[in-house]
């Protein structure tokens, strides 16, 4: 552990770290373009440019390792002359068109002229050098090569994370341009990350470019439920609409980065496609009705089943899209309050979706498998069910974010589960198992409510309501434990930090977690 | 002095295996392979004092010394034949009449530092000079000097040739190693240094051809008879390249320290036209250059022109008269480093092109008297600053030109027009009057 000073701060840093991230620990910031840590260092841009004692030349922090004794000034007179000196040189050439930016807001040329430059431009000359505008580089890549700063962080994301190459540097000194290679275009399931690393206005996505300007947009950090993965994200939304999913770093699942398949899964979850109130089978329709009735309704059918074939004539199938905190107070509920062992996990990927790969995408296309199988769920007992049915056995179900018609087909789902008296569904949308319902229940989708997933590796990680459930929806946590309540008369606390401590207490595999320690980056299973 | 560099000038077929052989060929490579344990040849170059002629004048021997001696990766030679500095015509004569002599350094530093395959990067440009050293070295394997076994030595050496797609940042050694890896040739930055990490991942010595030339004479007559020739610090047979305004321009061998006076006065025949001297670059279009006063007391050796206060770099030297508008002679140099920056490091990218542009108004007579300063200031911006020293190869000598010759600036921009005479003898009009002319029809 070298001991070195910033600024006239002394720290101790673990050894092998460069000066940016020496600094950064030290509550320093070092202004740079090129840097990224999840990257090869390059030392392009010169932004990081640092005196260090003893060196003659000013050095890059991204290139300069921490060493014993070494002291460091970020902000000397000579550093900030070289920092303004390399926003200048950045911004003669560069179109300056901020107004019609996407990048605007979140640009670091724009961040650093604030903080480290504030002077007139000294670049009199009027002819800019002209380059390409608005190039679509395919995979819903925008490309402006005026504003782009050549830091190579994309050409270098391309070759080193993905390693497909798909963007190179083309030309010579200030013609250089970023560029793919001729008719052929970037073909990429992870090119969205280069748009999150640009550091300037150069990348752009086509999907958001032009939709929201950035200053308006509340982060609120979650999980990505695409994939059993679990990527770290951040979702962005403005007033009750998601604009954009960004990756959340997190080293011990995505690192930086996160693939465009979960980055471009939310659209299906805005409120257009959703279902905001409660609605019953009446006749050959379904029809709106509020909690009140609806929990009176479904209570009702409960007890009537259970009185006339016994609490095992009720039972309940939790999809893999379920949080933990889900999926444990509905097999409670099931359980405990109206005492049927029936309880059954669904974890189903539609056929043709991609499969395993060796960055970050996986085949299992559910967030939260490994949790239902921690939590003693099976996801591989639905034939026992449907035998359950067939011989008469079981005769009312409630179906938690699980879409079995889809899954099986309207024919074999009938074939299965046609018999069944009773059916409760509790899902986001109207989706095909839901019309076959006789109620059904509209829950908060995953950017709504609070909660956790376990991913593949037992990783447990919060997800956070970024806004409420629209309409008359609510957290699926509510909606059970209001069900209770009508079944029992006895109050239950729905929130998800209760439920959790709940869960650690009573299951195994979630024992010693505690739902305020998972923090950003989540913790792993007990077991 | 006895021409050792230029040989062929006294020995015309000395390109063909046979003739330098007779002439005392590949017996510096016997004694190095036979009589010499790989330290001592080391030792012998560090001794001699010989430092490297591609510019930056660093000691060949302690070079090879930074080459682990048990490394487990193999070690690679480049020879670098991408001579691409203005005004610098060395490597191209060697290279053309001379080849074996830079094959048998080649081969004599590949058994110091343990070398088994050295690469000969030469510019684009150098197709024909190609060939004729790949004509040398097919001679030279015939015979058993290249390739395995040498001599029956037990050591083996291949050299293979490529030739670069032109671009004088090519010739930067770690430009050159990722261009010879077949990537854009952006320079690395330092450390590691490519004693350590160099082609591919391994050590790696990258030296010049005319420091190379140097090495078979040092092993053949020791480094006491080097070190005897010019100044002990900085010693050895020199190739000057004499541009310009001068009599006799060439290519001229003579021994390190050699006055810069008599090299322009005697050797070069004196200043064309009988006119007077003004300006010397002394290597290159890299460094600052000297003045007529200050040309009179140098001495043509790295640290004296050094103590002048310019660099000897490639010794490409660049005589100008009295009739040289020494800004466009700054515009011009400006243009080659914007063209040739790699555009990799933010100062180069965007300074050049900026000196460049300012240059291009100076001269036309749109200059202000504020740009001269502002000239320096963005010289002094890119100095230091970069990852390779092609951005100080533009700022020294724009700190030099605007220092040394200032008044001459001015008078473009008091007078909006260049005063010196074209080609054709005619006076360009002012720029402003231009521009008021053109506003009054308007």
């Amino acid at each position: 552990m070298p001991k070195l000073t910033i600024d006239g701060k002394e720290i101790e840093v673990p050894d092998g770290l460069n000066l940016v991230q020496a600094a950064d620990l030290a509550g320093i910031e070092i202004p740079h373009y090129c840097y990224h840590p999840g990257l090869s260092v390059v030392g392009n841009c010169r932004m990081c440019l640092v005196e260090v004692e003893k060196a003659p030349k000013l050095q890059i922090a991204c290139n300069t390792r921490v060493a014993e004794g070494m002291v460091v000034h970020t902000r000397s007179d000579r550093t900030r002359n070289a920092q303004k000196a390399v926003l200048e040189f950045l911004l003669i050439n560069h179109p300056i068109d901020c107004p019609v930016c996407d990048q605007a807001g979140e640009c670091k040329l724009q961040d650093y002229y604030m903080d480290y430059d504030r002077q007139p431009s000294r670049f009199q000359l009027g002819k800019k050098n002209k380059k390409g505008k608005a190039i679509d580089v395919g995979s819903g890549v925008m490309l402006d090569q005026e504003r782009c700063i050549l830091c190579a962080r994309c050409t270098r994301f391309f070759d080193e994370v993905t390693h497909t190459s798909e963007l190179a540097i083309f030309g010579r000194g200030d013609r250089n341009v970023i560029d793919h290679w001729p008719d052929r275009p970037i073909d990429n399931r992870y090119a969205g990350n280069v748009v999150d690393i640009c550091p300037v206005g150069a990348l752009t996505e086509k999907d958001f470019r032009f939709r929201m300007r950035v200053w308006y947009l509340h982060r609120t950090p979650s999980v990505c439920a695409g994939c059993e993965r679990g990527c770290s994200i951040d979702i962005h939304h403005h007033r009750g609409r998601i604009y954009r999913l960004k990756p959340r770093h997190n080293p011990d699942v995505n690192g930086y980065w996160m693939c465009d398949e979960g980055r471009h899964g939310f659209p299906a979850l805005q409120t257009e496609h959703r279902l905001t109130t409660p609605l019953y089978q009446s006749g050959d329709r379904m029809a709106p009705e509020g909690w009140e009735e609806a929990l009176k309704r479904a209570a009702a059918q409960i007890m009537e089943i259970g009185s006339r074939s016994g609490a095992n004539a009720i039972g309940a199938i939790v999809g893999a899209q379920a949080t933990n905190e889900e999926a444990f107070a509905l097999k409670h509920l099931v359980r405990n309050t109206i005492g049927s062992d029936r309880i059954c996990g669904f974890s189903w990927t539609p056929p043709g979706a991609s499969g395993d790969d060796e960055l970050l995408i996986r085949a299992n296309k559910n967030p939260n498998t490994r949790g239902l199988a921690a939590l003693g769920i099976p996801t591989d007992s639905l034939d026992t069910m449907a035998a359950a049915v067939a011989a008469g056995q079981l005769k009312m179900l409630i179906v938690l974010r699980a879409d079995l018609v889809r899954a099986l087909g309207e024919k074999e789902f009938i074939a299965k589960f046609g018999a069944l008296d009773y059916m409760l569904v509790l899902d986001t949308d109207a989706n095909e198992t839901g019309q076959m319902a006789n109620q059904l229940w509209p829950v908060g989708a995953y950017p709504e409510i609070d909660g956790s997933f376990t991913n593949f590796k037992g990783r447990v990680q919060r997800i956070h309501s970024a806004f409420p459930p629209p309409g008359n929806a609510i957290p699926a946590l509510e909606a059970i434990a209001r069900l209770g309540h009508a079944l029992d008369g006895v109050q239950r606390d729905s929130s998800a930090q209760a439920v959790f401590g709940e869960m650690a207490s009573q299951e195994p595999a979630f024992r010693g977690l505690s739902f305020e320690q998972l923090g950003p980056h989540g913790r792993n299973l007990a077991a | 002095m006895e021409r050792i560099l230029t040989r062929w000038l006294d020995i015309p077929d000395i390109r063909r295996l046979e003739v330098y052989e007779a002439n005392g060929g590949y017996q510096a490579l016997r004694k190095a392979l036979f009589d010499m344990k790989p330290e001592e040849i080391i030792n012998e170059v560090k001794n001699s004092n010989l430092r490297g002629r591609g510019g930056a004048a660093f000691p060949t021997g302690t070079k090879w010394s930074f080459i682990p001696k048990d490394s487990k990766k193999p070690v690679y030679l480049c020879c670098n034949a991408d001579e691409s500095e203005p005004g610098t015509f060395a490597n191209r004569y060697q290279l053309e009449f001379d080849p074996h002599q830079v094959l048998e350094g080649i081969l004599i530093a590949c058994r110091a530092v343990n070398a088994h395959v050295a690469y000969m990067y030469f510019r684009g440009e150098f197709a024909h000079q190609k060939r004729t050293v790949e004509n040398a070295i097919a001679e030279a394997r015939a015979k058993g000097y290249i390739g395995r076994n040498i001599m029956g030595s037990g050591f083996d050496v291949e050299i293979y040739t490529h030739r670069g797609a032109g671009a004088y940042i090519c010739g930067e050694e770690t430009g050159l190693l990722e261009s010879l890896e077949g990537k854009r040739a952006y320079p690395r930055n330092r450390p590691p240094f490519p004693a350590i990490q160099g082609a591919f991942g391994c050590p790696t010595v990258v030296n010049n051809v005319e420091t190379l030339s140097n090495v078979p004479w040092i092993i053949r007559k020791g480094a006491d008879w080097y070190r005897a020739i010019g100044p002990e610090k900085s010693p050895g047979p020199k190739l000057f390249c004499l541009s310009g305004h001068v009599n006799k321009p060439g290519l001229y061998e003579l021994p390190m320290g050699f006055p810069l006076k008599d090299l322009i006065y005697d050797v070069g025949g004196g200043i064309l036209d009988g006119r007077k001297l003004k300006a010397v670059i002394p290597g290159g279009a890299s460094f600052p250059p000297f003045t007529a006063e200050e040309a009179e007391k140098v001495m043509m050796d790295f640290d004296s022109v050094r103590a002048a206060g310019s660099l000897m770099g490639t010794a490409g030297v660049m005589v100008m008269h009295d009739d040289t508008c020494m800004v466009d002679v700054l515009r011009t140099i400006a243009h080659f480093f914007h063209h040739e920056s790699c555009g990799q490091c933010t100062p180069c990218r965007e300074g050049c092109g900026w000196i460049e542009k300012l240059m291009i108004d100076m001269e036309a007579g749109r200059g202000r008297m504020e740009d001269l300063d502002l000239l320096l200031n963005i010289a002094g911006n890119m100095e230091g600053n970069t990852i390779c020293v092609l951005a100080d190869s533009l700022s020294m000598p724009t700190r030099g030109f605007i220092t040394k010759f200032r008044s001459e600036f001015e008078d473009h921009v008091r007078l909006g027009r260049c005063p010196f005479r074209d080609r054709d003898g005619r006076l360009a009009p002012p720029a402003h009057a231009a521009y008021e002319e053109h506003a009054q029809e308007s």
